[in-house]
C-alpha cells in the first residue's frame, strides 16, 4: 500500500510538473506567471507548516518568522556579498540555526501544545516590532539598512548558475514552481522513512511513543528545523520574487493566514496545504483587484464558512468522497 | 539467581501525600511477579516510577545494577523495560500493523520491523484486525493492541497494569496462556486486582499496602493471610473499598 501510495505521490506530481514547468510558462502572460509564482513561494511555506503540524503535531505560529528570516537574510547576504546562490543557502542556514535554538527550548522545556503555539506568536511579533523599529540609518548590517517599516528594497534576483544574467520572470517562476514540487516529493519521502512514521507516531501519542524507546524532543526538533528550512527557503523565493521584503511578512495577520491555509487546505496532508495557499492567495489578490470587500474581513468569513462545512479541510473530504465513490479506496497520504 | 531489577527506599509524594513510601523491592530474572493491593496502595505510582513516567522523590531504580533513576521514559524503554499501562495508551490513528511496525523500529530497519509486526501479530491472533485503526477499536482489541506493541520492542522486563481489565473469560484465559508463554523468555509484572487471575498466573505476590509492601511470599501463603484478608476486606480495608 505504501509502495503504491509512493507511486501515486511521484507520477502524480511528475504530471502537475510537466504542466506547471512544461506548459504553462508558454501559455500565460508574465503579470499572471509573476502571481503564480508568488502562489508557489506561499504553498511551499504552507507545505513546512503543513509538515510540522500535520504530521509533527507542532502547531506553529512562527512559521511566519522562519519566512521572514529568511527573506531578510537572502536579502542582506544578496546586496552585501552579490551573490544570491549564496544567499539563498544562508536564508535557509540562518532559518535552520533558529529553528534549533528555539525548538531545543521549547522542546527541552516540555512546554504543552498551547504554550508552543503562544511563545511562537509572540517570537512573530516581537520581530514585527523590532524590525519595524530599526527605521534609522544606524540599524544596517554591512552596507545594508534594515530599513524599518520600509523594509530593504532593491533585492537582487537569481542569477543563472556560473553567469552574470539574472532569471527572467519565466524562468524565476519555473525555479519557485520547481522548487515547490521537489518540496512535495521530498517530504512525501520523508514522512514514509522511518524518522517520518516515528514522528506521525509521536503526534498520534507522545507518551506512548516515549514508552517504546524514542525520544520525542529530539524528533520534534528534528521536525521544526525541517519546517524552518522550508520556509526560510520560502522566504528567501519570496524575497526574490517581490525584490522586497518588510516587517509584515512577520505580521500576526500573516501568521494567522498561514495557519488558515493549512486548516483550509486539510491538515494531514501536503497537497491540503499547498492548495489552500494558492486558492486564498488567489482570493486575495482578486479581492484586492475588485475591491469589493476587505480580504482580512473575507478571510475570517471564509475561515468560518470552510470550518463549519469542511471541518476536516478541502482535501480530506475530497479524499473522503472519493472513497465514497470508487467503494474502498485506500487512505492516501499525504 | 540474577537480580534484574531493584529499588532501594523508593519514595513519591505529591504534596502532602505519600503514594509510594520507602519501597524495597527486587526482581530475579525470569521471575513472575504479581503486584496486588487494594486502591490507593501505591502499585500503579510504582509502575509509573519504574518505566520513568514519574520521578520518585527520593530512593533508587537500578537495572541489572544500572542506576536509573530519574531517567526518562525512552531511556529506560532503551534498557529494556515495556510497559501496557491501565488505560491502553496507543496511536488512534494508526492501524494496528503500522502501530507494531512503529514500536518494532526502535531496534529493527522498517524491513525487519514488517517482519516482527507479522510475526508478533500472528502470536497474538491479531492479524484480523491488522488493518483496522487503532481508534476503532473495542476495549479487550485495544489491550492486546498495546500488548503486541509492547512485545514487539523484545522487552527484558515487561510491565503489565492490569492486563486482563475489561476482558471476556476466552480473553483472560488466553492471556493467561500468552502470559506464561512471555514468562519463559522474559521477566514479568503484573499488577492485578483479579485474585483468580492472580493465583493461576503467579508464583510470587506483592502486597502493597499505604505505599509500602505488606507482604511478599508464595501466593497460596499470601492469599491465606490474615493482613491481606483485612486490606481487602477486613478492618483497615474498608477504607479502600
Amino acid at each position: 500500500m505504501r509502495a503504491l501510495q509512493s507511486h501515486v505521490t511521484t507520477i502524480g506530481t511528475l504530471v502537475a510538473g510537466i504542466v506547471l514547468v512544461g506548459i504553462v510558462p508558454f501559455a500565460v502572460a508574465p503579470f499572471t506567471l509573476a502571481d503564480l509564482t508568488l502562489y508557489a513561494a506561499m504553498a511551499i511555506l504552507a507545505m513546512s507548516l503543513g509538515f510540522i503540524w500535520g504530521f509533527g503535531g507542532i502547531l506553529s505560529f512562527g512559521q511566519s518568522v522562519f519566512f521572514g528570516v529568511g527573506g531578510y537574510t537572502y536579502a542582506i547576504v544578496a546586496l552585501n556579498f552579490d551573490s544570491p546562490s549564496l544567499a539563498l543557502l544562508a536564508a535557509i542556514a540562518v532559518a535552520v540555526t533558529g529553528a534549533l535554538l528555539l525548538g531545543y527550548f521549547i522542546f527541552w522545556g516540555r512546554l504543552s501544545d498551547v504554550y508552543l503555539a503562544v511563545i511562537t506568536l509572540t517570537i512573530s511579533l516581537i520581530f514585527f516590532m523590532l524590525m519595524n523599529s530599526m527605521s534609522s540609518s544606524i540599524y544596517r548590517i554591512g552596507d545594508v539598512p534594515i530599513g524599518g517599516y520600509n523594509g530593504i528594497p532593491g533585492i537582487p534576483p537569481l542569477v543563472v548558475p556560473g553567469t552574470d544574467r539574472s532569471l527572467s520572470v519565466a524562468e524565476t517562476y519555473v525555479l519557485v514552481v520547481t522548487v515547490a514540487l521537489l518540496v512535495y516529493l521530498g517530504l512525501s519521502w520523508l514522512i514514509r522513512t522511518k524518522f517520518g512514521r516515528i514522528l506521525c507516531s509521536i503526534k498520534e501519542n507522545e507518551v506512548r511513543a516515549e514508552l517504546l524507546g524514542y525520544d520525542a524532543r529530539l524528533y520534534k526538533l528534528a521536525a521544526f528545523a525541517v519546517g524552518a528550512a522550508i520556509a526560510g527557503m520560502a522566504g528567501a523565493l519570496f524575497a526574490v520574487y517581490s525584490g522586497l521584503i518588510n516587517p509584515d511578512v512577520f505580521g500576526i495577520g500573516f501568521s494567522a493566514q498561514i495557519i488558515v491555509w493549512v486548516m483550509l487546505g486539510g491538515l494531514g496532508t501536503l497537497i491540503g496545504p499547498a492548495l489552500g495557499a494558492v486558492l486564498i492567495q488567489m482570493l486575495v489578490v482578486w479581492l484586492g483587484k475588485v475591491q469589493v470587500i476587505d480580504a482580512n474581513m473575507a478571510l475570517g468569513v471564509l475561515f468560518i464558512v470552510a470550518v463549519l462545512l469542511v471541518p476536516a479541510g478541502l482535501v480530506p473530504r475530497l479524499q473522503g468522497l472519493l472513497a465514497v465513490a470508487f467503494g474502498n479506496l485506500a487512505r492516501s497520504r499525504p | 539467581m540474577t537480580v534484574l531489577l531493584e529499588t532501594s527506599r523508593l519514595i513519591r509524594r505529591y504534596g502532602g501525600v505519600t503514594a509510594v513510601d520507602g519501597v524495597d523491592f527486587t526482581l530475579n530474572e525470569g521471575e513472575l511477579r504479581c503486584l496486588i493491593g487494594p486502591n490507593g496502595a501505591g502499585k500503579s505510582t510504582f509502575f509509573k516510577m519504574l518505566c520513568g513516567l514519574v520521578p520518585p522523590s527520593s530512593g533508587a531504580i537500578k537495572i541489572r545494577n544500572d542506576d536509573v533513576t530519574g531517567m526518562r521514559p525512552h531511556e529506560i524503554a532503551s534498557r529494556g523495560v515495556g510497559i501496557k499501562t491501565q488505560v491502553p495508551s496507543l496511536f488512534d490513528g494508526l492501524t494496528v500493523r503500522e502501530s507494531v511496525e512503529v514500536a518494532a523500529m526502535r531496534r529493527l530497519t522498517p524491513s525487519a520491523a514488517c517482519d516482527i509486526a507479522d510475526e508478533t501479530l500472528g502470536h497474538l491472533n491479531l492479524k484480523g484486525i491488522a488493518n483496522r485503526i487503532v481508534g476503532q477499536l473495542s476495549h479487550g482489541q485495544r489491550q492486546w493492541t498495546e500488548l503486541a506493541m509492547v512485545l514487539s520492542t523484545d522487552p527484558k522486563i515487561v510491565l503489565l497494569d492490569e492486563p486482563v481489565a475489561g476482558m471476556t473469560h476466552d480473553e483472560v484465559n488466553r492471556t493467561e496462556d500468552l502470559l506464561k508463554h512471555i514468562n519463559t523468555t522474559r521477566t514479568v509484572i503484573v499488577v492485578e486486582h483479579d485474585m483468580q487471575f492472580v493465583k493461576r498466573i503467579a508464583t510470587k505476590v506483592t502486597v502493597f499496602h499505604h505505599g509500602r509492601i505488606l507482604i511478599e511470599d508464595d501466593v497460596d501463603r499470601v492469599l491465606a493471610d490474615s493482613r491481606v484478608r483485612d486490606v481487602y476486606l477486613g478492618k483497615s480495608g474498608l477504607r479502600y473499598a
